[in-house]
């Protein structure tokens, strides 16, 4: 039986901790392995039965426009639409926004994920988990460290996979097993929502402490994690699936890196013949955009994209990057865990740096000298590096040329 | 004609290089230090030649050999029990340096220089004096021990004035002088220092006279004074327009002064200068940029690597892509891996460098 996905996308207000990229592009649009963040996700729906695919957000319509249009030439197999919140509303409450469209038809469960994660989506084993238990709602789980846990939505279940509490970011310890931002539902789940925001409503009225200024608190508000997961898992019928599989959440604008790194292991392990074979030159895996020129005696990878028409010069080193649209890396510079801009140009013998991070480490800085500096280095749109200079562990704002060897800094 | 030079000790203060070989044998602008002094004074007509030195390792000795035949000098070690100081070795070697009543040569054997001995021992035989001492202008005398001459006189030191925090002048004792074989009277033999006993006695007899020193000068004992020296050799070099430079004319060459050994070789697109000696042997990959820095015998540099304001010590490797700079100094057979960045790093020998060395530090 069919099912609808939906994703969301959230707005320009949000993601601003993918800055200084988000300043230029929205980040579900921002290229990782050479596709942006939710073509990913698409092409995770092309592996079940999608007949509709919804993008929920409040960025402008415009902003996916081209996106849809290319993607539903490139996946038929589903419709694509853009629905736009004119308010925040709260992941659930965005859900309940536009109910009509995801009851039209009415399927019996649909898939919610979150444009931000980085997985392999095993979208078909929770439809199996579903299946096989009736379940109202099946959640992603992955394990992580106890320390990073509590930065997420903590999952305890039992044996048989039935999730039996859910908190978000609890202050202490509560489980490893977390929530990916991956859910499949129960049309029935609308009404669940609808009950959440009467009980919501209720409250506030009748809570002397309320106070409508604060974030997430208006009564139109409503988040899946918070509001509707937790009563959730007292009713028994909440599954949990754990993937072994890799995740991470595409946060800062750093993060972008390792989901990189993930996106183009996992297209390298299923063969994928966008991808070059290793040679002297070519560490795997890699992409390099066909209209891009790479010079034969550059040495790129592992995990490295290079964009459309990006250049890259004689004797250039990249190395765990992404490297956008029209940048250009002169002869013998060294380009290591960074990105580099749109239009961004790094000069001859330029070094360009950030710190080396686990793909399995959730956060994206490092400490340098007791103080906390980006791991990854972000030459933002037309950055300038100038020949020789250095550029160690900064996040470099759009327009800037930079003339002096920099560490450590942001620079505006 | 007659000299001593005082090499004292282990030269700690250029490690890690000389952990490998005496400071002496140390190649400078590739020639062994010592070698640049040893050629000087023979040219001024010394013959005898002796090393004040506190220990006397076999390997400085076998040199010293071959140098005594190449340059028809004799060269003796003059090797002190207990360390006497920078007098001290004078009187050691008093049988040598008093055999006859023509005066001898003193030098620091850490002070480069254009050598004046020939001009010095002339000016030292007009004025007729016990001793005259080389001396040179600098731009801050307040970190030095500074020349006061006695008023309407031009060379008669009237006193020295140890770090002056007014303005008394701005000639520095190079560390090169001539003296006669009286003076040896003047000295006991006892951990002594020249600067500090024997010269302001002298200078209170009206004995002492300056030599004003034309052109560079350079205290080359510690490795970032290496590498200015360096620059500061090379570039005198340049304004003689010697042969010993690589012609600009080398694509290769950027901004000139740059020396590099005949059985060196220099891969394609290279950038190297200014201020850079390569020493024999050398091999240098493809798209390097080398800067202000000085490569000894028997390296390797690999591919795309840049370096600056580094000392690549004897059999080293530098990665493809690496990044060296800020007074890194590699001792012998050290290997920075590819990619790999060092600022300021001092390594000890035989070491392999895999990570960054983003803060200087030294890699025991």
């Amino acid at each position: 039986m069919s099912t609808k996905a939906l994703i969301l996308v959230g707005g320009s207000q949000r993601g601003t901790r993918f800055r200084p990229l988000s300043l230029d592009l929205p980040k579900p649009l921002f290229e990782v392995a050479g596709h942006p963040i939710i073509w990913h996700c698409l092409t995770a729906l092309t592996k079940i039965d999608v007949k509709e695919v919804f993008l929920i957000g409040y960025y402008d319509e415009s902003v996916f426009r081209d996106f849809i249009r290319d993607a539903s030439k490139e996946f038929p197999q589903f419709v694509i639409k853009y629905l736009r919140e004119y308010q925040p509303l709260g992941t659930a409450g965005g859900l309940y926004h536009f109910r009509d469209v995801i009851q039209k038809g009415s399927p019996k469960r649909f898939f919610v994920l979150n444009a931000d994660v980085c997985c392999s989506f095993p979208l078909k084993e929770m439809l199996q988990l579903s299946d096989d238990r009736e379940a109202e709602a099946v959640i992603l789980g992955t394990r992580v460290s106890n320390e990073a846990a509590s930065n997420f939505g903590c999952i305890v279940s039992d044996p048989g996979k039935r999730v039996l509490h859910y908190v978000e970011k609890p202050e202490s310890h509560i489980s490893n097993l977390i929530n990916c931002g991956v859910y499949l539902f129960d049309s029935s789940i609308i009404f669940k929502i609808r009950k959440a925001m009467e009980v919501k409503a209720k409250r506030i009225a009748s809570d002397p402490l309320y106070d409508p200024t604060e974030e997430g608190s208006s009564d139109d508000v409503l988040r899946l994690e918070q509001d509707i997961l937790g009563p959730l898992a007292d009713e028994k019928n909440f599954y949990v699936y754990e993937t072994r599989d890799f995740w991470r959440q595409i946060k800062t604008a750093g993060s972008a890196v390792p989901a990189n790194a993930l996106y183009l292991q996992k297209a390298y392990q299923s063969g994928s013949e966008d991808l070059p074979a290793a040679s002297a030159t070519i560490i795997p895996p890699v992409y390099i955009h066909p209209t891009a020129s790479v010079d034969p005696t550059a040495k790129l990878g592992p995990n490295v994209s290079i964009g459309p028409r990006a250049v890259v010069g004689p004797g250039a080193r990249v190395k765990e990057s992404i490297v956008l649209e029209d940048a250009e890396i002169k002869h013998d510079a060294c380009v290591l865990y960074s990105i580099v801009g749109w239009g961004a140009r790094i000069g001859a013998w330029a070094r360009v740096e950030g710190t080396p991070i686990s793909v399995t480490q959730h956060t994206t800085t490092v400490l340098k000298n007791g103080v906390k500096v980006q791991s990854v280095t972000i030459l933002a749109k037309d950055c300038v590096v100038h020949d020789e200079i250095r550029v160690q562990n900064c996040v470099c704002l759009p327009y800037k040329e930079l003339k002096k060897d920099v560490a450590n800094e942001v620079i505006m | 004609m007659k000299a001593l030079i005082l090499v004292g000790g282990f030269g700690t203060r250029l490690r890690p290089l000389t952990l490998t070989l005496p400071k002496p044998l140390v190649e400078f602008c590739n020639r062994p230090m010592i070698l640049h002094q040893v050629e000087a004074l023979a040219a001024a007509g010394v013959t005898d030649i002796v090393l004040a030195v506190n220990y006397r390792p076999d390997v400085m000795v076998a040199h010293l050999k071959k140098y005594e035949e190449e340059y028809n000098v004799k060269i003796t070690f003059s090797v002190e029990n207990e360390p006497l100081g920078t007098a001290g070795p004078l009187k050691l070697a008093e049988e040598i340096l008093g055999k006859d009543d023509k005066p001898f040569f003193v030098l620091n054997s850490d002070v480069v220089c254009d050598y004046p001995f020939q001009q010095l021992a002339e000016f030292h035989k007009v004025h007729g004096d016990e001793g005259t001492i080389v001396v040179t202008k600098v731009e801050e005398p307040s970190k030095y021990g500074v020349v006061v001459h006695k008023p309407g006189h031009a060379s008669q030191i009237d006193r020295f004035v140890e770090k002056p925090v007014e303005f008394v002048g701005n000639r520095i004792n190079a560390g090169i002088y001539i003296l006669n074989p009286s003076v040896l009277k003047r000295i006991d033999l006892r951990p002594t220092s020249i600067e500090q006993e024997t010269f302001p006695a002298m200078t209170r007899d009206g004995q002492l006279h300056s030599f004003d020193l034309e052109g560079f000068w350079m205290d080359v004992g510690q490795p970032k004074d290496f590498l200015s020296g360096t620059c500061l050799y090379l570039s005198s070099l340049a304004k003689k327009s010697s042969k010993l430079l690589t012609p600009a004319t080398q694509s290769f060459v950027h901004g000139g002064n740059v020396m590099i050994d005949p059985t060196a070789k220099i891969g394609n697109n290279c950038r190297i200068g200014p201020n850079v000696t390569i020493g024999p042997n050398v091999v240098v990959g493809d798209g390097v940029r080398i800067q202000r820095s000085v490569v000894l015998e028997g390296s390797r540099i690999k591919d795309h690597a840049w370096i600056k304001s580094t000392i690549v010590g004897w059999h080293g490797t530098v990665g493809k892509w690496a990044r060296l700079e800020n007074v890194t100094v590699m001792g012998d057979d050290v290997t920075i891996a590819d990619e790999v960045y060092v600022n300021g790093g001092s390594i000890l020998p035989h070491k392999t460098i895999k990570a960054n060395i983003d803060v200087p530090a030294i890699i025991m």
